[in-house]
């Protein structure tokens, strides 16, 4: 399912005196399949940009296609279900998703409102529950006697639950230990490849933008002004400065590096894995030379 | 050394009548001294909010006692104990109580009693410091993520407290955004003997605390300096967390027959070593 924003610009609480425009003339396209990363200053309009890929915020101007369907501003937008169905949001305050009596409930709510059978519904959420590192006796517990970590493991089950074809994470491991950050991540990659699903996450995690996604845009001041490979976003540190950005850690770290070689390794290593066995190839090479 | 906080053999749950589930916080003493930093790590749901909680009154434990600057925190003595303490929430949207950005830092100088002047001074300073200073008249719950993480942090640092408590307050920060803030937070440490209790997942961060606490399933595991802490290994892996990065390179380096002399927690030695192991010989 093909994902693209035509000239999208967005205006919370448009036509009245607290108007504000968040988004800009935005073109982006995500092919089906694609892991896209956003990543962008605090404020430049990631999170906006997300509730347009299920319907939930229509452009003021521009217009939307999510697979079949398209969004177009200024026209009313008809039985988004299908979409909503298709579309699953992991929200960057797991708080604003959670609203059932029992994490069980909430689970389960997705699924049985898009015609899931309680039994099935139920048989998933207790698979979902553990996938996520939860022990199974929380499904009793109210989701608000969580903890912060625990709330955000709850929302991702919820979202996983509806089966999405297209799965949008806004900012994902905020909150999560840091064991739970990476297996969380491995799971949606593992997910993305397993499925062939269409992964969007907005991370303020260069790290994770480097070593997950196919694309990486870039968002400023309420518009998409790049959009590459990790090897070309995080080959240009100039640019990601201008947008008041970084580079991952292990690119810095690979630039100390190459100043004490005195000469820069064959490629950007975007993971630890990979620059460890870079700089032991090198190192191998300069003794052999000698 | 002055004494700020400290817990005495802490218990509490929040589930007093069902025996059966454990407490969230299990026996916990620790104490800080003034102008200390303190960072609490530990996985999902090991007790690190609620201990929060206990220390500005929100909840009061079962057993045990908890003392903020040296007095044992009461029903009593909340609010004055609470002035002196600045709080930042690991969720901005539950701490917000004012219609605009600048209501909201406002809001709780008022109820200390600070002149209208001087807290509108404040109001700016502290907005300024987060780089709100534009949002005044903005609605809190109308902005973006790391938006509502500066306005609350801006809250907590008007209050000019004693004690500053952050839970994972940096957690939806671009990377600079958060430099910046710790940065902030650093200065005004020098500055005005601040103390600092932070809650992190960041264990980057947590290697600039002078202590660390180390939370397990409500207990405490382990209480030390960062180096201390990290060297435990693989001991916190199994309990949520990860090694800093340079231990990580360390290791990496090693495995794939990279010459190295020793165990490294910051980058620098880790560069040094690396230096003198492979080229400067
Ligand atoms: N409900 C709202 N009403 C009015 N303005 C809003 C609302 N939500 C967000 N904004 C504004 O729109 C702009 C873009 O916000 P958005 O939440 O998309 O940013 P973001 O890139 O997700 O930032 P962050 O990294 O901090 O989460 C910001 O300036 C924000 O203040
Ligand atoms: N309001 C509540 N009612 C009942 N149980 C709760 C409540 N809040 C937290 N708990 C439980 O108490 C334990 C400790 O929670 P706490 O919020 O202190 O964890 P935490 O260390 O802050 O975790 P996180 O890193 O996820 O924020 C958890 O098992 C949690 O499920
Ligand atoms: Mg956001
Ligand atoms: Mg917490």
């Amino acid at each position: 399912m093909d994902i693209k924003l035509q000239q999208v610009s967005y205006a919370y609480s448009k036509g009245t005196p607290f108007e504000k425009y968040a988004l800009f003339n935005v073109d982006l396209t995500i092919p089906h399949g694609t892991y896209q990363a956003i990543i962008g200053h605090t404020g430049s309009g990631k999170s906006t940009i997300l509730q347009h890929f299920n319907g939930l915020l229509k452009p003021s101007e521009g217009q939307v296609h999510i697979g079949e369907r398209v969004i177009v501003a200024g026209k009313k937008a008809k039985e988004l279900k299908p979409v909503r169905q298709k579309v699953g949001i992991v929200f960057q305050f797991p708080e604003h998703q959670l609203f059932e009596e029992t994490v069980l409930k909430d689970i389960m709510f997705g699924p049985m409102n898009f015609g899931v059978s309680e039994q099935v519904a139920e048989a998933r959420a207790r698979e979902l529950i553990k996938l996520v590192g939860l022990p199974e006796d929380i499904l009793n517990k109210s989701p608000f006697d969580l903890s912060g970590g625990q709330m955000r493991r709850v929302a991702i089950a919820g979202v996983l639950a509806m089966d999405p074809e297209v799965i949008v994470l806004d900012e994902p491991t905020a909150g999560l230990d840091p064991r739970g950050q990476k297996e969380i991540m491995d799971m949606f990659y593992n997910l993305h490849k397993e499925r062939g699903l269409t992964t969007i996450l907005v991370t303020h995690s260069m790290e994770d933008a480097a070593r997950y996604a196919d694309q990486i845009a870039i968002m400023h001041e309420g518009r998409c002004v790049l959009n590459g490979t990790p090897h070309e976003i995080f080959s240009d540190s100039d640019t990601l400065e201008k947008y008041r950005l970084e580079l991952p850690h292990i690119v810095r770290f690979q630039r100390k590096i190459e100043q004490l070689m005195k000469k820069p390794l064959s490629k950007i290593c975007l993971t630890e894995e990979e620059l460890a066995a870079e700089v032991a190839h090198a190192l191998r090479e300069g003794r052999d030379a000698k | 050394m002055t004494e700020i906080l400290s817990f005495n053999n802490v218990s509490f749950s929040y589930t007093p009548d069902n025996p059966e589930l454990r407490n969230a916080v299990q026996d916990v003493s620790f104490s800080i001294n003034e102008g200390e930093w303190i960072a609490i790590v530990g996985h999902n749901g090991s007790g690190k909010s609620t201990m929060v909680k206990l220390v500005c009154g929100l909840l009061f434990p079962q057993d045990g006692e908890v003392r903020v600057m040296r007095n044992v925190l009461t029903e009593e003595n909340l609010w004055e104990v609470r002035s002196n303490i600045g709080m930042v929430f690991q969720n901005p949207d539950n701490q917000f109580v004012g219609a605009t950005v600048q209501d909201d830092v406002a809001f709780a100088l008022e109820n200390s009693g600070v002149p209208y002047t001087e807290m509108v001074d404040r109001v700016h300073s502290s907005l300024a410091q987060v780089k709100m200073d534009k949002f005044l008249n903005h609605e809190p719950h109308h902005l973006s993520g790391g938006q509502k993480q500066r306005v609350a942090i801006a809250g907590a640092l008007a209050m000019r407290p004693k004690l500053l408590i952050l839970d994972e307050a940096t957690s939806m920060l671009d990377p600079q955004g958060r430099d910046e803030v710790l940065k902030t937070v650093r200065a005004l440490r020098e500055e005005i003997g601040l103390t600092v209790l932070s809650i992190t997942h960041d264990v980057e961060e947590a290697l600039f605390a002078d202590r660390v606490l180390f939370m397990n399933n409500g207990q405490k595991y382990a209480e030390g300096t960062p180096s201390e802490i990290f060297s435990l290994g693989d001991k916190l892996v199994e309990f949520g967390l990860e090694l800093p990065f340079a231990m990580r390179m360390t290791k990496l380096f090693k495995d794939n027959g990279v010459l190295l002399e020793g165990q490294h927690m910051s980058e620098e030695e880790l560069v040094n070593d690396l230096w003198t192991s492979n080229f400067n010989k």
